[in-house]
C-alpha cells in the first residue's frame, strides 16, 4: 500500500510527522479524502477532527483554525492547535462546553455569540476525539 | 574614613546581592535556552505558512484582498513588545526609545497612531507620555503559548481589517545572540513583498484564491506577531543574563575593593594602638 508523510504544525511546535495511506478531513465545504499522489491542493479546514489512516488503524487529532496543503507526497496540516485524543483535557473541554451553552442561552445583548459558537464547536470537538 | 563596622556591613550586603544576582543570572540563562527552543519550534509552522501565502501570491497576480493594498495612511498602529519586569539592562528603554523617536518624527498629534503594548513596562511608558494606548497584555508566562496571544493578534489584525488603523508597524527586541540584542522595526500591515522564492508548487485551492486568502492572511499575521513575541522573550532573558552577569561582576569588584579598604583600615587602627601604647609606656618613663 503506497504512503504519503503527513505531518501536523502548530505554532507550539510540530505535533506529528509520520507516513498514512490516507488521510480524511472536513474542510470548508466538504469533507475530503486525500490519498497518495493526490494533486496540489490548499485548502481551510474547519474545526473538526482529522482522520489518518494506515492499515487497520485510524488516529484522530482535534483540530482548531487550521488549513491544509496537499503535495503528491506529502500532506501538511497547519493549525492553531491540533491535539491527539491522549492530549485532550476531558474535563476542561466539558467545563468549556457547558460555560459556552450557558453564554449561548443566556439572551443578552452583550455577548459575543460568535466567540461562544466558536468555543461550543472546539468543545465538541475535543470531546468526539477523545472518545 | 569610613568605620571599620560599616565597612563590614557593606561588605556583607554586597555579598548577599552578589549571591541574588548570580543566581538570577543563572535563572535566566536557563529560562533563555527554554525560549530560544520554543522560538525554533515556532519556526517550521511559520515558515510553512509563509510558503503558501507566498505562492498564492505569486501565483496569481489579481488575487487581491484588503490586507495586501496599500491605502492611505490616516493612522499608525505600532505593536511595542517589551517585558513585564525590569532589571533587564537596556532590553526595555531601547525599544521604546526607537518607538518614541518613531512616534516623535511621524506624527504631529496623538489622533494619528495608536499604540498596542504587549507587557508592562511599554505599557506604563506609553501612559505616562500620554500615548493612546488601544490594547494591552501584561503578564504574559516566560513560555508564552500561542494561545495567550491570540486574542490580543486577532484583534489587532481586525483593527487593520475595520480601517481602524490603515498600517501596523512591530516594535521588538531581535534576538541575534545571548549577548547581542538588536532593536527592530517591522511593517507587518498592510503585507508587503513575501519573497516567493521558495514556494515551487502550483496548487489547486478549495473553494477558491479569496476564499484563503480570507482564512490565510489573518493567521499569517498572527504568526507574525507570535514570533515576534517569542523571539522578544529569548531576548528578553539573555538581556537580563548578560546585566545579572555584569552585576554580579561589579559586586566582586566592589568586595575587592572593600576588602581592601577594610584591611586598610584595620592595619591602621593596629598601628595607632601599638603608638598608643608606646606613646603611654614611654611617657611613663
Amino acid at each position: 500500500m503506497k504512503t504519503l508523510t503527513v505531518s501536523v504544525v502548530t505554532p507550539d511546535g510540530p505535533v506529528l510527522e509520520d507516513r498514512f495511506e490516507m488521510v480524511s478531513c472536513r474542510a470548508e465545504n466538504g469533507e475530503l479524502g486525500i490519498l497518495p499522489g493526490h494533486i496540489p491542493l490548499v485548502a481551510p479546514l474547519t474545526i473538526s477532527s482529522v482522520r489518518l489512516k494506515r492499515e487497520n488503524n485510524t488516529e484522530q487529532l482535534a483540530v482548531n483554525g487550521g488549513f491544509l496543503e496537499v503535495r503528491p507526497d506529502k500532506v501538511t496540516i497547519l493549525a492553531q492547535t491540533a491535539e491527539k485524543p491522549s492530549e485532550i483535557d476531558v474535563q476542561r473541554a466539558k467545563e468549556a462546553k457547558e460555560r459556552a451553552q450557558r453564554r449561548l442561552q443566556s439572551k443578552q445583548d452583550d455577548i459575543d455569540f460568535k466567540r461562544a459558537e466558536l468555543a461550543l464547536k472546539r468543545a465538541i470537538n475535543r470531546l468526539d476525539v477523545s472518545h | 574614613m569610613a568605620s571599620l563596622r560599616d565597612i563590614k556591613n557593606r561588605i556583607d550586603s554586597t555579598t548577599k546581592t552578589k549571591q541574588i544576582t548570580s543566581a538570577m543570572e543563572l535563572v535566566s540563562a536557563s529560562k533563555m535556552s527554554k525560549a530560544e527552543q520554543n522560538a525554533r519550534s515556532f519556526v517550521p509552522y511559520s515558515e510553512k505558512i509563509k510558503e503558501v501565502v507566498a505562492s498564492i501570491a505569486s501565483n496569481n497576480v489579481d488575487a487581491s484582498h484588503p490586507m495586501l493594498e496599500h491605502r492611505e495612511v490616516k493612522k499608525t498602529g505600532y505593536l511595542v513588545i517589551t517585558s513585564d519586569r525590569g532589571l533587564a539592562g537596556a532590553f526595555n528603554s531601547n525599544v521604546l526609545k526607537a518607538l518614541l523617536k518613531a512616534v516623535q518624527e511621524r506624527h504631529n498629534s496623538t489622533d494619528e497612531y495608536t499604540v498596542i503594548a504587549i507587557g508592562r513596562v511599554g505599557y506604563e511608558f506609553c501612559r505616562k507620555q500620554n500615548m493612546p494606548v488601544a490594547k494591552s497584555i501584561i503578564g504574559l508566562s516566560d513560555q508564552p503559548d500561542f494561545v495567550d496571544i491570540k486574542e490580543l493578534a486577532s484583534e489587532t489584525v481586525q483593527m487593520f481589517s475595520d480601517e481602524e488603523i490603515d498600517e501596523l508597524t512591530i516594535f521588538y527586541n531581535h534576538y541575534v545572540s545571548a549577548i547581542s540584542q538588536k532593536v527592530t522595526e517591522d511593517k507587518l500591515l498592510p503585507i508587503g513583498e513575501i519573497d516567493s522564492s521558495t514556494s515551487t508548487s502550483q496548487y489547486e485551492y478549495e473553494p477558491n484564491q479569496e476564499q484563503i486568502l480570507e482564512v490565510l492572511l489573518p493567521q499569517y499575521a498572527e504568526s507574525l506577531i507570535y514570533g515576534a513575541l517569542l523571539d522578544s522573550k529569548a531576548s528578553e532573558h539573555a538581556a537580563r543574563m548578560t546585566a545579572m552577569r555584569s552585576a554580579t561582576d561589579n559586586a566582586e569588584e566592589l568586595i575587592d575593593d572593600l576588602t581592601l579598604s577594610y584591611n586598610r583600615a584595620r592595619q591602621a587602627a593596629i598601628t595607632q594602638e601599638i603608638t598608643e601604647i608606646i606613646g603611654g609606656v614611654s611617657a611613663l618613663e
